[in-house]
């Protein structure tokens, strides 16, 4: 990961791009800096600021003391003196300790200052399970900020989104939560070209990755991969699937969901978050207050099961795989499911 | 009842209740500077903060404020550390320093009208270098220190201030700001106001030593000080700054103060402490004190106390005017400052409660006769 500024990157991991990304970042502007726990000699416990610290020095990419706190809310202060931080929050499990720093300060101090103060801190979250590691280390809290007004919220889902999201959430003038799907830290694109902005969104828009006909598949983070599966396979039956990259969970691209959906009339959500009160519950009642007519079936959605994340061993039945987004698709098409064998208990 | 696991004693004074001057031997050269016309100056605008105090509460009792947090006996404290104040150093208050934040140049209606509800803030930050009051007990030490480092990794000689009372000691974020100075050596100046309760709970709840000593265990250099005692703290703080500022590291200082009034103007403190205790903070009251000592070194203190008097009953008259012409809101500031760039579903909220409004023959750019868009004009429409 020693690309230098001008070297080009060619095949690279999720973790090298958003590496890459972070150092444009810190080398386009002098008052970015990164904050977080081991952060700076080990590279983080994913080696995604490797390097940075001997690039940069230790005043832009600083070591932090262990108290999630304090990393968010000395970012406030950073940002007050104009600064741009970047903290780190090693797992998802461990944002609580720094929740209201988030959400009563980061996201508030805009709106409570009438607009003079501003917040452009970029939190970074692995978030997010599969990768067999214990309590803590798994969890899906997007919900809880994307609930909270003042914060926007993102996710990529491959190299290429990883390397220009996280440099265009740092550019944003808002607070925003980046949340890193760590499964996908060591899956390979190809990047050749890509500093000249080829296939470049904004930072709120949606994305098509596949287009379809019959039902469209809304998901973001890790299961995108596992929805562009399901697609691949349900395409052998015949059904033509489309699948939306949600990248922006805060806010969502209805404009993209909707005209999807208008063409579909049939909608999946899919998420490893908790069922109950989570992001598909909210694209579900704003699809059908907005596309009520169009739709040929209630939106169903396909998520993690309403519990503490479980022990590894059994995650395997918590995450919604392929199958799991399969049997959504079945259900929207009103096609034998687990639902209709469910219903008559 | 104890009223403090420390005691009283053990801290840095320069007037004793009675008015005399003590000698203190480090403090001393931090306000030699001082002339006679500085010494009634301190008096002055501790009068003025006290009529601040009885003229907001007065308010509020009116019905033109929701809600005031009194600072009744915390004259002294707030005096002597605003007056050590540089105007590049930046404050990070509670929402029980309005005596600071007005000293600090924020006018005295504009911090009432957070109070009334008619918006959060309604200054500048950076116009006055005062950050946006605090009620999140203890957040703000994080905000100060931050902005410290900021100040270090910019070679800036300014320090950054945070205000805050002895029930936030408890909270893990003071405890997490005090290390995160210590670490980065940044120029940050915790000061507590130990003013006895944090609502109904007394200091001895919130610690069983002398919070001063906390800090020493952050590594941090730390004062108590008597906060009834105006020289002491101005002496004290400015000796703080300015080690701050020229690579010190932080600092932290304890004022023993008290709340004399209630925790705020919704609280009834006869429920939970004895009126023996008042009585005997009544004896250490701050403004007594100075103009004691004033009395004593020969000022002529009928024209001290005229004269502060009068600044107290302009500010007074004016305040009471100003409030009354508030000018409150409209429907569109609501969805105003959100975010700093656009956003489709706030944008799609607002247009739509236009929308709502319209009916009613309202828009966004009214406020509701009832404080609230349709009000009562949607029933006359149906």
């Amino acid at each position: 990961m020693k690309t230098s500024q001008t070297e080009k990157l060619g095949k690279t991991t999720f973790g090298g791009a958003l590496n890459a990304g972070l150092r444009a970042a810190l080398a386009n502007h002098p008052k970015v800096l990164l904050m977080g726990e081991d952060i700076g000699k080990l590279g983080g416990v994913f080696r995604i600021t490797d390097g940075l610290q001997a690039e940069f020095g230790e005043q832009r990419v600083l070591d932090s003391p262990l108290a999630e706190s304090g990393i968010i809310g000395t970012a406030v202060g950073l940002a007050y003196r104009g600064y741009r931080s970047v903290p780190e929050i090693q797992f998802d499990g461990f944002v609580y300790p720094a929740f209201d720093q988030i959400v009563s300060q980061v996201a508030k101090i805009h709106y409570r200052t009438s607009g003079a103060v501003t917040m452009p801190i970029t939190i970074r979250i692995p978030f997010g399970g599969g990768i067999g590691s214990p309590e803590h280390h798994s969890e899906s809290p997007e919900a809880y900020f994307v609930h909270t007004p003042g914060l926007r919220v993102v996710s990529p889902s491959s190299p290429a989104e990883a390397y220009w999201m996280i440099q265009d959430a740092i550019a944003c003038d808002d607070p925003v939560i980046f949340f890193e799907p760590k499964r996908h830290y060591h899956e390979k694109q190809d990047l050749t070209g890509i500093e000249e902005g080829k296939d470049r969104l904004p930072l709120g828009a949606a994305r098509i990755v596949r287009p379809g006909e019959h039902v469209t598949i809304v998901s973001y983070g890790a299961l995108v991969k596992t929805s562009l599966s399901a697609a691949t396979a349900a395409e052998d039956d015949g059904i033509s699937v489309e699948v939306i990259d949600l990248r922006s969970l805060s806010p969502i691209d209805f404009g993209t969901i909707e005209a999807s959906v208008r063409k579909t009339g049939r909608l999946v959500i899919a998420h490893e978050a908790a069922l109950t009160g989570g992001l598909g519950a909210e694209i579900a009642a704003s699809v059908t207050e907005r596309c009520f007519h169009y739709l040929e079936h209630a939106p169903v959605r396909v998520t993690g099961w309403d519990l503490p994340y479980p022990p590894s061993k059994l995650e395997k039945h918590h995450l919604p795989d392929m199958d799991r987004i399969l049997d959504g698709v079945d259900r929207v098409l009103d096609r034998p499911n687990s639902y209709s064998r469910f219903e008559g208990k | 009842m104890e009223l403090s696991a420390a005691g009283d004693d053990h801290f840095e004074q320069m007037l004793k209740p009675c008015g005399e001057r003590v000698p203190n031997p480090l403090n001393d050269r931090w306000i030699n500077d001082l002339t006679d016309a500085d010494l009634a100056s301190l008096y002055q605008d501790m009068v003025v903060i006290r009529r601040l105090d009885t003229e907001a509460t007065a308010l509020q009792r009116q019905g033109e404020l929701a809600l005031w947090p009194p600072l009744l006996g915390q004259e002294a404290s707030q005096v002597g550390a605003a007056r050590a104040l540089q105007n590049k150093d930046f404050i990070f208050p509670s929402y029980r320093e309005s005596g600071v934040l007005v000293l600090r140049g924020v006018s005295p209606t504009e911090l009432m009208r957070v109070w009334r509800g008619s918006s959060t803030t309604t200054w500048n930050p950076y116009d006055h270098n005062v950050a946006s009051p605090q009620i999140i007990i203890g957040a703000q030490t994080h905000h100060a220190v931050g902005y410290a480092m900021g100040l270090g990794m910019d070679g800036e000689e300014a320090a950054a201030v945070s205000f805050f009372g002895d029930g936030a000691t408890s909270q893990g974020d003071v405890n997490e700001a005090m290390v995160f100075a210590a670490t980065y050596h940044a120029p940050a100046v915790f000061f507590c106001q130990n003013n006895h309760w944090a609502i109904s709970e007394p200091v001895g709840l919130q610690s069983q030593t002398h919070i001063a000593d906390r800090a020493r265990g952050f590594g941090i250099p730390a004062v108590r000080v008597d906060g009834n005692d105006v020289l002491a703290v101005l002496a004290v703080t400015r000796r703080a700054l300015e080690q701050a500022r020229h690579g010190g590291g932080p600092f932290f200082i304890e004022a023993v103060t008290y709340r004399m009034g209630p925790h705020t103007t919704a609280d009834d403190p006869t429920r939970y402490r004895d009126q023996g205790e008042l009585e005997h903070w009544k004896g250490r009251d701050p403004l007594d004190r100075m103009a004691k000592y004033l009395a004593q070194s020969g000022a002529d203190m009928e024209q001290i106390e005229k004269d502060a008097q009068a600044a107290a009953d302009e500010m007074a008259a004016v305040v009471r005017a100003e409030i009354k012409q508030t000018v409150e809101p409209t429907a569109r500031d609501l969805f105003t400052h959100v975010y700093s760039e656009e956003h489709p579903r706030i944008n799609e909220q607002r247009d739509h409660y236009e929308a709502y409004l319209q009916q009613f023959g309202d828009s966004l750019d009214g406020n509701g006769a009832n404080g609230n868009g349709a009000g009562g004009s949607a029933g006359a429409a149906r």
